[in-house]
């Protein structure tokens, strides 16, 4: 019982993760209709400028808010040079595109940094407090510092005349423009905000795997993943799909245990833990396409 | 006294096609000027390409200003108010952030306070629905919201594209009637494109008749309504 507690708690840990980087997936989606297959190395782009922040001396907690400014400035500014001048190209230059910048950020940073694997300091202190033994101090840390992210971006959507120019941009672009929204601007900022995101998901996680160019890639997959199980069109959705998938993961694994020291049959394990995962994601998606909470959009003709 | 919209020679393309041929008229302050013709004579073209939504060419003015380079949200910032066809709702919003949305960029709290008292005048099922998603809104409701976020621009013009499409005879009169007092109460003056022509005529107090892109009568509604001839010939009724 108490190993099952401790893997559902591991399992908000890293799904808090997954809905970071779902939300910022979805954040472009929802305006563009683009997945951004670069929003898991911009984050670690972003993470390795955090890292370098703290080697110069410079505290956690200061390191971040630069490099979430950083990434942001990154962000916008993607949009503005590299996908504004595409905006009438098909889906398909758009991917390649995509593809270009994952490519282009992993080799930056193996270049600058070098592809060895790296130590990323916790910020939260290894303290021993009720119940850590079923929860550790920086997986505590990791859901507290996404929840407020989440729930900041959600005032910041739900409350302010900006996040309410920018959701009405993504819904309808033309009739935005025609009550005086610039719609450029709002892609642009929306960008900046995924890549914020993705810096916090990315120094969150990096003391968990480690930092190195390839630390995103199943991460980046899982958050897909939750994003599409919650509802590509939902932030909200999204956001609980990516805790889903990060709870799911790991009950699989430990069920998998469970049959094979109760049966003595190995069936799954930690090594197989994706896969599951993944099935059950696809399983979900053939029963409800749009995602557990995505809408189905009717087009009147 | 200067027009208030002046379009000269107004050219505007889809791609490579021309769909306005060097189209020109004006629209007095306070007055509403209606665009007649059939499917496919350029009136939508015509008010999407004041509002910079289609490349265009040609020379328009509004308010002594051109606007002809400027793009759609500063020509909707400095009093065009574009009222599009099929109501370009805000679907997923609610229909207070629907109003809201359009009051985005101003900056006199106390003017955006008043737009919105007279919203509810104008419409006060609106206010009774404000929490409530606006996808959900029945079709004569949205085209009253319709209006209403164009009024929170607290626009000199409106441009009205078919707002009468798909509504009950009953709805069209009761945003008829209101578009009347919205132009006589707030001097707003308007721009408006009608399938229905007699409506259009009741309405409005000049009337340009449209054909393949290009203006083949113009004058006083009065006059094309009472003229038998151009009714058969142009305005089908």
């Amino acid at each position: 019982m108490e190993q099952l507690i401790q893997q559902i708690a591991s399992g908000l840990a890293s799904g808090a993760i997954y809905a970071l980087v779902a939300l910022a997936l979805v954040m472009i989606f929802t305006a563009t209709d683009h997945l951004n297959f670069a929003q898991g190395e911009m984050a670690m782009f972003s993470t390795y400028v955090c890292w370098q922040m703290i080697q110069w001396g410079v505290p956690f907690w200061p390191a971040l808010a630069f490099t979430i400014l950083f990434s942001f400035i990154l962000g916008v500014m993607i949009e503005r040079i590299i996908l504004r001048p595409l905006h009438n190209a098909s889906v398909l230059s758009i991917v390649v595109v995509f593809i270009g910048l994952l490519a282009i950020f992993h080799s930056l940073a193996g270049g600058i940094w070098s592809h060895t694997i790296k130590n990323f300091p916790s910020p939260f202190p290894n303290v021993t407090f009720a119940g850590s033994g079923y929860i550790g101090a920086h997986q505590i840390g990791m859901i507290a510092v996404s929840l407020i992210m989440l729930f900041a971006l959600w005032g910041f959507f739900r409350f302010t005349p900006l996040g309410l120019a920018m959701r009405a941009a993504a819904q309808n672009p033309v009739s935005a423009r025609l009550v005086g929204v610039n719609v450029d601007w709002m892609l642009a900022l929306g960008w900046g905000l995924a890549a914020a995101v993705g810096a916090v998901a990315g120094a969150m996680v990096a003391p968990v795997v480690y930092l190195e160019p390839n630390m995103m890639a199943s991460i980046l997959l899982y958050g897909f993943a939750g994003a599409l199980v919650g509802g590509i069109s939902n932030p909200a959705g999204a956001v609980f799909g990516g805790f889903m998938v990060g709870v799911l993961e790991n009950l699989v694994a430990y069920f998998g245990n469970l049959t094979e020291k109760t049966f003595g049959i190995y069936i799954v394990g930690n090594g197989e833990k994706l896969t599951v995962a993944l099935i059950i994601v696809i399983a979900i998606l053939t029963l409800k396409p749009a995602g557990l909470f995505g809408r189905t959009t009717v087009k009147r003709v | 006294m200067a027009p208030l919209l002046e379009v000269s020679g107004l050219k505007a393309y889809y791609g490579a096609t021309e769909a306005l041929h060097g189209l020109s008229f004006a629209l007095e302050k306070g007055g509403i000027t209606t665009l007649l013709g059939a499917n496919g004579a350029g009136k939508t073209t015509t008010l999407r390409a004041i509002s910079g939504l289609v490349k265009r060419d040609g020379r328009i003015t509004f308010d002594g200003e051109a606007i002809d380079r400027a793009a759609t949200e500063d020509i909707a910032r400095r009093g065009v108010a574009h009222v599009p066809e099929g109501r370009g709702t805000f679907t997923g919003l609610s229909v207070e952030e629907n109003l809201k949305i359009a009051s985005y960029g101003r900056r006199d709290k106390s003017g955006v306070k008043r737009d919105l008292d007279l919203v509810f005048s104008y419409f006060p099922r609106l206010k009774e629905r404000l929490n409530q998603q606006a996808g959900t809104l029945s079709g004569g409701e949205q085209q009253m919201l319709a209006i209403s976020r164009a009024l929170m621009l607290s626009p000199r013009l409106m441009l009205l594209d078919e707002p009468s499409f798909g509504l009950a005879p009953l709805i069209v009169q009761e945003i008829f009637h209101i578009m009347r007092r919205i132009n006589a109460e707030a001097g707003v003056s308007m721009l408006l494109v009608e399938q229905n022509a007699a409506l259009a005529l009741d309405l409005a107090d000049t009337a340009y008749v449209l054909e393949t892109g290009t203006v083949v009568m113009s004058g006083p509604a009065a006059q094309l309504k009472n003229d038998e001839g151009i009714r058969k010939s142009y305005l089908g009724y």
